[in-house]
């Protein structure tokens, strides 16, 4: 049981049941596909799969964990678009990485902690995300300060009371 | 691994084999969650690497991937959507029917102007397709559509894709066009069992040969990185108008050509001598519900065909107040005859040769210029001595186009004007007599309203 750098008391590692390992990532691609047909300004703000793979990776405090967990939810959101698969993957992979390490060593139960995690992932998963299409696909996706904070707020928002409901399926190591 | 010097002393080699041990034991076991990381984005930019290698068709080489991710995500959209379709239906269908005789009456309204709108356009079709005739102009048919419902998007704002509810069973090809009623869509892109992918016209990776309506100059529509649609590769020295209408070019050889696209909103220089034209789109792309898919087109060689055609006094004849039809029997009143009753359309009064039709109005007062084309011409024809008919009254509703108003020798014998409805025959046009207007009062055999 990890100890934490902000508190110093040993913080819980969670798991999760097969069905919500399973069941919480795919909803979240159904909900991420699904309505921006009624909403169309959804997918241009929010990022539910990467939501989930913040909260699976912190509650499970475990790098290797984080790190595949963001791999398949990534690949399984390029293959619902029709650019090369791998780009989500690669951003989400070191964002399931980083986020787990940093539930290592600090704690991010509050709601506080939560929506700066969420902030600061979202900047690194578009960094990466922007850096890899531009890089190795030669996409010529143009990156804006003021929609990549702006979006990077509307999750934080968001990812308060999603991962307060989240929370429900968490079941003690 | 100590080894034994020549003066007796321990010395510590290290062979490969150690080497390979202390690798294994401090950097992987201390590291191991990096050098996992690293494995796992090194498989993925290899992955990515092969993927940019075949650039060709990059999304058909990895479709046996997505078929999983798409097979299990389309069928829960597929049942969303048919529930809401189903409540949406019983609220419109049942519930929701205040204003639909108003609004039936209005669409009604509408087709009567559109009717007229046609019989113009036929005309200027017809000069077309005889013109066409002469260069051996080869046409594109719109012959077989299906229908789709949207049921889905790849939910992100960087692949402006939607998924729609039929595939390959449905006979869906890739690189289809797919349009609404407003303008086209985009084109499929991946095709599933049950399920096709379909990118959009405001997507960066798309391109669509359009031009403009008017002008008819030509470029290349493609998305912008922010879900816009601009015109490229028109030269700067040229003048787009805001407004004017752009239209698919079919260079793409997906679109045929004609078929909507959008309005030009903003022009502005660009680079390279290339203007920068924005367009929004005549389709509703952020909210699409159902499509069509273009399966099946035709491209035959245009021929100017005898073809049947309707008048505009033909059309506007059947505003003005119906005449009852009268017995087969009726007492026949010299100079009178009666009108053929054509289906669906209210009889008119007939009138004797030779008077003129005044400027046909629409019940809103405007003059429309088809019907007082259509009325005057056969006025002429009627007002010919040599036809020496006075009066037919049974002007077809339909009249081929290669002999529009002239009369057969034999009718043109001195055949009595008779009262009996005469059949209405295609193949033997009769000089049209003009209609009479409204407001003149009816002839004598015909009963009051």
């Amino acid at each position: 049981m990890p100890i934490t750098y902000t508190s110093n008391e040993q913080v819980d590692v969670y798991r999760f049941s097969i069905p919500v390992t399973i069941g919480v990532p795919l909803l979240a691609l159904f909900v991420q596909a699904f309505l921006p047909l009624r909403f169309p300004s959804f997918a241009v703000y929010f990022d539910l799969p990467l939501l989930v793979t913040i909260f699976f990776a912190m509650a499970r405090r475990s790098p290797v964990a984080g790190l595949f967990t963001g791999a398949v939810i990534g690949l399984a959101q390029d293959m619902l678009g029709h650019h090369q698969i791998g780009i989500y993957g690669i951003a989400k992979t070191v964002v399931g990485y980083g986020a787990s390490s940093l539930g290592v060593k600090l704690d991010v139960e509050n709601a506080g902690a939560r929506f700066l995690v969420t902030l600061g992932f979202y900047l690194v998963h578009s960094a990466v995300y922007f850096t890899v299409a531009h890089g190795l696909v030669n996409m010529t996706e143009t990156w804006s300060w003021g929609h990549g904070i702006l979006a990077a707020l509307a999750n934080a928002l968001l990812s308060v009371p999603l991962f307060f409901l989240l929370d429900k399926f968490k079941q003690r190591t | 691994m100590p080894v034994v010097s020549d003066d007796g002393h321990d010395n510590w080699q290290l062979t490969t084999g150690d080497w390979q041990l202390f690798f294994m034991e401090s950097v992987l076991g201390r590291y191991r969650n990096l050098v996992i990381l690293v494995g796992v984005l090194f498989l993925q930019v290899l992955g990515l690497a092969m993927q940019v290698k075949r650039a060709g068709n990059d999304a058909e080489n990895t479709r046996l991937i997505r078929i999983w991710v798409v097979g299990a995500i389309t069928p829960f959209e597929r049942i969303l959507v048919w529930g809401q379709n189903g409540t949406s239906n019983i609220w419109h269908n049942y519930f929701y029917l205040r204003g639909v005789r108003a609004e039936n009456r209005e669409l009604k309204d509408q087709i009567e102007q559109m009717r007229l709108e046609q019989v113009r356009l036929s005309e200027d079709a017809a000069q077309a397709r005889r013109l066409q005739t002469l260069v051996a102009f080869k046409e594109q048919f719109i012959s077989r559509t299906v229908a789709a419902q949207v049921i889905g998007s790849s939910g992100s704002d960087l692949s402006r894709i939607v998924y729609i509810d039929k595939g390959e069973n449905a006979g869906i090809r890739r690189d289809m066009a797919v349009m609404t009623s407003d303008g086209i869509v985009g084109k499929v892109l991946l095709v599933y069992p049950s399920v096709s992918q379909v990118l959009l016209i405001n997507d960066q990776s798309s391109g669509v040969g359009a031009l403009l309506e008017k002008t008819r100059l030509q470029g290349v529509l493609r998305g912008t990185a922010n879900g816009e649609v601009a015109l490229e590769r028109v030269m700067s020295d040229e003048q787009v108008p805001v407004g004017e209408t752009v239209l698919t070019s079919g260079g793409d050889q997906i679109f045929p050509k004609g078929l909507p696209v959008g309005t030009v909103t903003k022009v502005a220089n660009g680079k390279d001598l290339f203007l920068n034209i924005k367009i929004k789109p005549a389709a509703n792309l952020s909210k699409l519900e159902e499509v069509l898919v273009l399966v099946e087109k035709q491209e035959r060689q245009a021929t100017a065909e005898e073809g049947v055609h309707v008048r505009a006094a033909d059309i506007l004849a059947q505003r003005l107040p119906s005449v009852p039809d009268k017995p087969a029997d009726a007492t026949a009143v010299p100079g009178a005859t009666k009108v053929t009753a054509k289906p669906g359309s209210t009889g008119t009064a007939p009138k004797p040769a030779g008077t003129t039709v005044p400027a046909a109005k629409n019940p809103s007062g405007t003059s429309t210029a088809p019907d007082a084309q259509g009325a005057t011409q056969p006025a002429k024809s009627a007002d010919r001595p040599s036809t020496g008919q006075k009066n037919s009254g049974t002007a077809p509703s339909i009249v081929p186009e290669s002999k529009p108003t002239e009369p057969k020798p034999d009718a043109s014998q001195s055949k009595p004007v008779s009262a009996q409805p005469k059949p209405t025959d295609s193949t033997t046009p009769v000089p049209a007599a003009p209609r009479q207007p409204a407001t003149q009062p009816p002839p004598a055999e015909s009963s009051p309203q």
